[in-house]
């Protein structure tokens, strides 16, 4: 695995992103899913977006493409090979969607189309983004298919998706998304949905088209040992916000955030002394009446008053890392005292 | 069988086994669209030829159906009458449908302030009577064939429309759909490539129920004088050339009448055996 260099230069190839805010209107009030969240992934980087349900880590992930139903507003800054991906017109951003960027889905089971053979919905992405006539298009369908490992692909390529079994169908959409060899994966916990032997080779695919491709992968996911296993660095989201970034390695071991902490706390780990698991009292916040100051001071046992009432700034404390707490000191000390 | 066996379901085969319904529906249809196509091969007499040594001679074995007031063989004139009751049921059936489907599917997919105009564009037309309305349009256009394909037209795709775009609507909210967004498909490539075969399945089932509607409806407008035109053999027609009769020589009407009931079963058939093998595997 290519470590990536401490400071990365982001300008050129990769994804810059830049106050990006997605805000739903309720009959309730205002939600704000996604707030303000600053992302950069370097060129065959992997990134984890780690948090619980609902913290807006699969809406921040749909929101850098646009890929937001109504009455959802996206905005803020999504700067992707130098052009604003927000700013964009719709007709330029569908060149960028699942050519250079694409993205792969949770279930796959639903995301892919029930009443269309995988043949054609690998060619469909095929059709939709480059000049390749039919038969070029069905040599590079076979050719994905085997990419992704899938076996006797050329017989399995009229098949529909309710033949295949969960762990293929998820590498059928691999490889729709493979198809133009795209510079950005957004995968969307594409290993939720399988059974743990399944997930590894599934999570193997990915590290090793990253290794092949030259990709940059954004994973979503609320499993922490997929992170461990898979990803460079990692962005803890909590409550629409990013609360603590830097490369797995260093938030391991030295979580920054208290919720960081007590997400790592809440993993049995193999080869550690047996120890209490921690659980993080108390429930994530409604996004449409956010406590004030830090969302996670409800929770916290850390918490201050200066907590209740302003607002921490992500901020950097150490080359590559950043967090968004005004006590980070004190816990990353209780976290070495324990 | 002893209270502890343990039935084992076999293993789900690949294909089902044909449905009744199909098997059906393919015999009624296959024999009406030979008898459109072919008439003459299957009809004992010319439909037209006078006989007046025959005149309204009940069923016997040289005029399985009778004969009417000129002594027309009516099996031979029933026959002949498929082919312009078919070509009814396709004709009139066919425009609405792809129309509506097309119509259905863009307001289903658009939404919003569109699928509100079209909800009241529905609602208008499913409050007038239908029959009545088709009898008014043929009324102003003048009496035919074509004229009543062009009464039903105006009329008949919004049911498919209804339909389609209910299911599109669905549809499109559906991750595959989001992920054909995804990968950066055209508007027109996701709603007709990707949703509508999910869609239409209701509309394909819909369209076997209004062949035999249309050929209801036409042979009502034949029997009123506003559809096909006498002495042209269509079902309508030979009903209403047998009704001053219908004491003395009830088969003049009650063949035609069969005809019609055995053909919109055909139909029905059809529909519920399309609706079984559409069915989507989940």
């Amino acid at each position: 695995m290519t470590a990536p260099s401490p400071d990365r230069n982001t300008a050129g190839g990769g994804l810059k992103v830049r106050g990006l805010t997605t805000t739903f209107a309720t009959p309730r009030g205002l939600a704000t899913v996604v707030d303000g969240i600053n992302l950069d992934v370097a060129p065959g980087e992997i990134v984890g977006l780690v948090g619980e349900s609902g913290s807006g880590k699969s809406m921040t992930l749909r929101s850098i493409v646009r890929l937001v139903r109504e009455p959802g507003k996206v905005s803020g800054q999504v700067e992707w090979q130098g052009r604003d991906l927000m700013a964009m017109r719709e007709a330029d951003l569908r060149k960028v969607r699942g050519a250079e960027i694409a993205m792969i889905f949770q279930e796959p089971m639903t995301a892919l189309n029930p009443v269309l053979p995988v043949r054609l919905q690998i060619e469909e992405n095929l059709s939709a983004h480059t000049t390749l006539d039919r038969r070029a298009r069905r040599q590079r369908a076979l050719e994905l298919m085997n990419i992704v490992g899938i076996p006797a692909a050329e017989r399995r390529l009229d098949e529909y998706p309710h033949q295949f079994s969960g762990g293929m169908r998820q590498r059928v959409m691999i490889a729709i998304a493979l198809a133009n060899s795209p510079k950005l994966l957004l995968a969307d916990e594409p290993t939720t949905a399988l059974d743990v032997t399944i997930q590894d080779q599934i999570l193997k695919l990915i590290l090793d088209l990253r290794d092949r491709f030259g990709m940059s992968v954004v994973f979503v996911t609320h499993d922490l040992g997929v992170v461990a296993a898979t990803c460079d660095r990692m962005a803890v989201m909590y409550a629409g916000r990013i609360v603590e970034t830097g490369t797995v390695a260093q938030v391991f071991a030295e979580p920054h955030h208290p919720y960081t902490r007590g997400l790592l706390g809440s993993v049995p780990r193999i080869g550690a002394e047996r120890s209490m698991l921690l659980s993080i009292e108390g429930m994530p916040p409604g996004l449409i009446d956010l406590p004030d100051g830090c969302a996670f001071h409800p929770r916290c046992s850390f918490a201050t008053d200066r907590c209740r009432a302003e607002r921490p700034p992500l901020e950097s404390f150490a080359a590559g890392r950043e967090v968004a707490c005004f006590h980070h000191q004190t816990v990353a000390a209780m976290a070495e005292a324990a | 069988m002893s209270a502890g066996a343990v039935q084992i379901a076999p293993p789900a085969k690949r294909r089902r086994a044909l449905p009744g319904t199909l098997v059906g529906a393919v015999i009624v249809l296959g024999a009406s669209l030979a008898m459109a196509f072919f008439p003459s091969l299957f009809a004992p007499y010319d439909p037209t030829a006078f006989d007046y040594n025959a005149i309204m001679h009940g069923p016997s074995w040289a005029h399985p159906f009778g004969t009417d007031n000129f002594g027309r063989d009516m099996l031979s004139r029933v026959i002949h009458a498929y082919r312009i009751d078919m070509q009814i049921a396709v004709f009139a059936t066919t425009g609405p449908f792809i129309f509506g489907t097309i119509v259905g599917a863009l307001v289903g997919y658009v939404g919003g302030w569109v699928e509100a105009v079209f909800g009241r564009v529905v609602d208008a037309v499913i409050t007038f009577p239908f029959l009545v309305l088709v009898i008014a349009i043929v009324s102003v256009l003048g009496p035919g064939l074509r004229n009543m394909y062009i009464a039903v037209g105006v009329v008949d795709w919004v049911f498919y429309a209804r339909l389609v775009s209910a299911e599109v609507k669905i549809q499109r909210r559906l991750d595959y759909a989001d992920a054909a967004r995804g990968m950066g498909y055209g508007h027109m490539r996701i709603i007709f490539r990707h949703l509508l075969p999910n869609a239409i399945t209701p509309a394909v089932v819909y369209l076997m129920t209004d062949m035999a509607l249309a050929i209801l409806l036409g042979s009502s407008l034949g029997y009123l004088g506003l559809g096909a035109q006498p002495p042209a053999a269509e079902w309508g027609v030979l009903i209403a050339d047998g009704k001053n009769f219908m004491t003395t020589a009830w088969w003049v009407s009650v063949f035609p009448g069969i005809a019609i009931v055995i053909t919109g079963l055909g139909f029905s058939l059809a529909g519920d055996a399309l609706a079984d093998l559409l069915r989507v595997n989940r």
